[in-house]
């Protein structure tokens, strides 16, 4: 890796964000307005005594999601773009590293699911009145985390898709299972033996189980750091995969 | 050792058709080598081979006294491939700035570039509004930006008009003339007549390596097409022979 060849790399994918308005715009504002849907179909919804509401346990686990969801299919779609029209095939002839091109993916994306995790952690707080006993930052570093895997696991699919209808294709095979048994439908513990030998293996589950952490402890726990760890080193499991899908040569 | 390229016997089969049938050529350094032969002949294939982005068979493919591919390479090899790869949601001088800064080049070079291809009116411009020749020029920008010892150029000059491609061929030769080696492939035959040398391919082989006069001297025929024609029609009845 080179520090300079990894910095332009960055600022690149990160202008081409920005010459993308519209995208910038979706990637900031959908979280809020779909965190203002779940404050009003919960507004009403009674909350047994000493526990958290209904939207402060929903909404906590859902500013880890908007990053984890989002930075998947942009990533999924930027990296087949690369793949398609030879972009890629050209930069594996300059003195670029793959792993340049695979961090300055994860840092760019990386920053933009902060951005992303930020709005929505404000509107959140801020607007709707969102409780935790731990701190916002730690909301959005966990987020942020999120949003690397993402990138990373969206680099890795897109080597098994062909055209953009296959790469969207991916999010519901590689999504939907860790939204499901991440453990905001049914918590892990109760879920059947099987279902939570699946959870323990999808990184999405420690990532929850981290910002719930967050959600009941007012200092960061010897748990969440682990979860955060986990997750981490999944992202960096996934890279190095997709780095094994870069081929400089081929038929 | 004076051939910036050198090939030999060199078999790439894709799937199992034989693209490239054991070619031998070299391409002599600080020259301009026009590779030519119809759509379909193995052009590309042979380009990709010596970028050292093709799978090969079988053969050696040498660049700069180096195998071809070899990690070094990358910062003395510039390619431009046949579809513009550029990032169309960039402008053109942005495009130029990030290919210059991957070869350790400043701004100032990658603006340079840019004009130096024509383009500095359009600097400004995202790519994917530019028509195809703008693109394709974008796109050769990005190769030369690096300042490589050997330029791939896989046709450069297609769907530009008539003055901007004989400014790229000025162009091409001031390159030669300072040193670089130039491999440059085209299907239009007019274009022939432009490079110092020739290697004419059809079907994976090569039917003729030499310069345009003694293609002509060897053909009796003064235009290019119709002496091409005439040697493939005789490697064909050798062939059959």
């Amino acid at each position: 890796m080179n520090p300079h060849i990894l910095a332009a790399t960055t600022g690149r994918i990160l202008r081409q964000l920005r010459h993308d308005r519209r995208t910038v715009a979706l990637l900031v504002v959908v979280p809020a307005l779909l965190l203002t849907l779940v404050y009003f179909m919960y507004v009403d919804q009674p909350t047994p005594p000493g526990q958290p509401t209904v939207f402060d346990r929903v909404a906590l686990i859902m500013l880890g999601f908007f990053p984890f969801i989002i930075m998947f299919l942009v990533t999924s779609i930027a990296m087949l773009r690369e793949r398609t029209t030879g972009t890629l095939e050209r930069l594996l002839t300059t003195p670029l590293a793959k792993l340049d091109l695979l961090f300055g993916y994860g840092i760019a994306f990386g920053l933009a699911g902060v951005v992303q995790a930020t709005v929505a952690s404000a509107v959140a707080y801020w607007v709707f009145d969102l409780t935790t006993a731990g701190s916002i930052g730690l909301v959005i570093m966990i987020a942020a985390i999120n949003a690397v895997l993402a990138v990373a696991l969206g680099l890795f699919c897109s080597a098994f898709a062909r055209t953009e209808f296959q790469a969207v294709q991916f999010m519901p095979v590689v999504v939907a299972p860790q939204l499901l048994l991440c453990g905001l439908f049914v918590p892990r513990g109760e879920m059947a033996g099987w279902l939570q030998a699946i959870s323990d293996v999808l990184p999405l589950s420690y990532a929850v189980e981290a910002l719930q952490e967050v959600g009941a402890h007012a200092d960061p726990t010897g748990t969440m750091w682990r979860d955060v760890a986990i997750v981490a080193g999944a992202a960096v499991a996934a890279l190095v995969l997709a780095a094994a899908t870069l081929r400089r040569r081929s038929g | 050792m004076d051939d910036a390229v050198s090939v030999r016997d060199l078999v790439v089969e894709r799937g199992r058709r034989r693209v490239l049938q054991g070619i031998s050529c070299a391409v002599p350094r600080g020259t301009v080598t026009g590779l030519l032969g119809p759509s379909g002949s193995g052009k590309t294939t042979l380009m990709r081979a010596v970028v050292g982005v093709q799978t090969v068979s079988s053969g050696t493919v040498t660049v700069l006294g180096r195998p071809a591919g070899a990690a070094e390479l990358r910062r003395r090899v510039g390619y431009l491939t046949q579809a513009p790869s550029v990032y169309a949601d960039l402008t053109v001088r942005e495009n130029a700035r990030y290919f210059a800064a991957l070869h350790g080049r400043d701004h100032a070079h990658a603006d340079q570039t840019v004009a130096d291809v024509g383009l500095a009116g359009a600097a400004t411009q995202l790519v994917g509004n530019l028509s195809g020749g703008q693109r394709s020029r974008a796109s050769l920008a990005c190769a030369l930006v690096g300042d490589p010892e050997l330029v791939i150029l896989d046709e450069p000059t297609v769907g530009q008009d008539p003055v901007l491609r004989a400014d790229l061929w000025a162009r091409f030769h001031a390159m030669a003339a300072a040193g670089t080696t130039l491999l440059v492939s085209s299907h239009v035959m007019d274009e022939a007549g432009r490079c110092d040398r020739l290697l004419l391919i059809r079907d994976g082989r090569l039917v003729a390596d030499d310069t345009p006069d003694a293609v002509r001297a060897a053909t009796g025929v003064e235009d290019l097409e119709e002496a091409f024609l005439r040697l493939i029609k005789a490697s064909e009845q050798e062939a059959e022979a």
